[in-house]
């Protein structure tokens, strides 16, 4: 295992992230506080109570994921996508390294970020809403092995992105959608009985609610499902990275 | 000396059905400087590519120091250093981080001691601090050099390095090159500057069509191929070589009083004395008589012209 490669790229990933504070932690706190105020504060004057948790915390976790997916997505995309571009990636490439190894480093990088957001939006709600977390340990799990799998995500969309249009395409067109209709800013159970049929094919809203639960107890769908359904999403990017490296898949000619 | 990377019939076929390489077999000898010469598009790029990692190969085998670019990728790639054609740097990164960065990749310990004695020897040392997109081109271009020299390797490839470089600069890369080799790297260098090849090399290959058409010591080269040209400039002008001049295939310089003769320097007889001879039975006043030696140039040209 060459760990001083590994080391590398995740201190180089993480160094750009620090490089560029405002874009990377301090505008998704904002863009939090925002929707607090829209939905928190406007909204949810009207909604009060989603199932005896306040309006104000029950979309915390949403917001959370909201961020976490995107930054998770966009940060692991860029961060391959970057280097391709310009041409630095033949470095990676001509290094004794595994295809594990440059995964890790990225992804890690990555997922570490993301994770971090989530954490500083959750501390930042704090200041807005009145909230606990009933299963702590299950919230890490659920937010860690979604940190990753978006991060994985982001890579693959990186590595097949062949110009900046590419890149923002999926987050664009298929994730920020799918969140918003996953169940970030209400619960399910608030949908007419067909639209909660439809949106049990959005794999977002297993996400949001195993996570959910993690705060309050309550899921739209049963958490050993919401586990099992992040666990599998992980597992196929997993499997999707090694082919793409296997291969040489838009990496290597 | 024994060949630190040895290539076995390499070929390369790209998707689009392009044949970039047809069958390449080299042996790269330790501590040499080779050459790779060829004109755009003959597959010096995707060699180097393959040996490197960057590219996969189609057919063939390669190893570097024994091990197997493929099966053995790490040992391989631990003893070879790239310095790209393009400048393929990150903008805002600094120097010494970027150093630094290709130096982990390769799996070295932090060592910026090390760091520092290459940066030095770069000229980069005071530029250590500066962010890539504040250099100038040559500047970059020997962030590319340190970074490939960042992990020690045994093997560096520079591919063009001194395309579109000026001469100054050209001059500085040679004597960096010069010194590598000195301390025992083995250097192959691409170019398609003839003067480059020619200034540099113990040895030189030649690349066209995506195959290797010859791979020789530089002055055994030279010297097979060397053509000598003499240029005779006469006193009165000649407006047809007479017959009794006919074996030597004379022909007319710009004007008919200039003559001009081809000979091989290394043949037994260059034929010149007898040549000299004849001029004076045959009665023509000789105003001045010069030599020149065909350069690696023509030998290039004439090779690559060969070819269908």
């Amino acid at each position: 295992m060459n760990w001083q490669a590994i080391r590398a790229i995740y201190l180089f990933e993480m160094a750009r992230t620090f490089r560029t504070p405002t874009q990377s932690l301090i505008s998704p706190v904002i863009s939090t506080a925002l929707y607090f105020i829209v939905f928190g504060s406007a909204i949810g004057s009207r909604i009060q109570e989603v199932e005896g948790v306040s309006y104000g915390a029950f979309i915390v976790p949403g917001l959370i994921m909201l961020s976490v997916l995107t930054q998770s997505i966009s940060n692991a995309s860029f961060g391959i996508y970057f280097p391709k571009f310009i041409g630095a990636i033949y470095e990676v490439l001509s290094a004794p390294v595994s295809a594990f190894e440059i995964t890790v480093g990225y992804v890690g990088a990555a997922a570490t970020k993301s994770f971090i957001i989530g954490i500083v939006i959750l501390i930042t709600s704090f200041f807005f809403v009145d909230i606990q977390v009933a299963h702590p340990v299950w919230m890490f799990a659920f937010l860690i092995l979604t940190c990753l799998s978006f991060s994985l995500l982001g890579f693959i969309i990186g590595i097949w992105a062949r110009n900046f249009e590419q890149l923002q395409l999926i987050p664009l067109l298929v994730v920020t959608p799918l969140v918003f209709l996953g169940g970030a800013f209400y619960s399910a159970s608030m949908l007419p009985p067909l639209w909660q049929k439809i949106t049990l094919f959005n794999p977002v809203l297993y996400l949001i609610s195993g996570f959910r639960w993690s705060f309050f107890g309550l899921s739209d769908v049963p958490v050993g499902i919401s586990l099992a359904a992040i666990t599998v999403f992980f597992a196929v990017m997993l499997s999707a990275v090694w082919w793409i490296f296997r291969t040489g898949w838009r990496i290597k000619t | 000396m024994s060949a630190i990377v040895s290539i076995d019939n390499l070929t390369k076929t790209y998707d689009g059905g392009f044949q970039a390489l047809k069958g390449v077999t080299l042996d790269i000898e330790e501590g040499e400087i080779l050459s790779l010469l060829g004109p755009n598009g003959a597959g010096k790029t995707t060699l180097i590519s393959i040996i490197c990692g960057i590219t996969n190969p189609s057919t063939g085998r390669v190893t570097v120091g024994g091990h197997d670019i493929i099966s053995d990728f790490r040992a391989a790639r631990r003893l070879l250093g790239l310095v790209p054609q393009e400048i393929n740097l990150q903008p805002l990164e600094r120097v010494m981080n970027t150093v630094r960065f290709t130096r982990g990749l390769f799996g070295q310990r932090p060592d910026d001691a090390y760091l520092e004695k290459i940066l030095t020897q770069l000229s980069l040392w005071d530029k250590r601090d500066a962010q890539i997109n504040a250099l100038s081109g040559g500047m970059k271009r020997r962030v590319l050099i340190a970074k490939a020299l960042s992990h020690n390797p045994r093997v560096l490839f520079l591919d063009e390095p001194t395309a579109g470089v000026d001469v100054e600069l050209r001059k500085d890369m040679w004597e960096t090159v010069r010194e590598l080799q000195a301390e025992g790297v083995t250097i192959i260098l691409t170019t398609h500057y003839i003067e480059e090849a020619e200034a540099m090399s113990d040895r030189i290959g030649v690349i066209a069509k995506g195959e290797l058409m010859l791979v020789e010591e530089k002055t055994a080269l030279m010297n097979r191929m060397g053509q000598k040209r003499m240029r005779i400039d006469l006193q009165v002008p000649l407006p047809e070589i007479p017959s009794s001049l006919a074996q030597y295939n004379l022909s007319h310089g710009e004007t008919p009083s200039s003559l001009v003769y081809d000979y091989d320097a290394k043949g037994e007889r260059t034929g010149i004395t007898r040549l000299l001879n004849d001029l004076s039975a045959a009665g023509i006043v000789l105003r001045d008589v010069q030599t020149s030696q065909s350069s690696l140039e023509d030998i290039f040209v004439s090779l690559v012209e060969d070819r269908p």
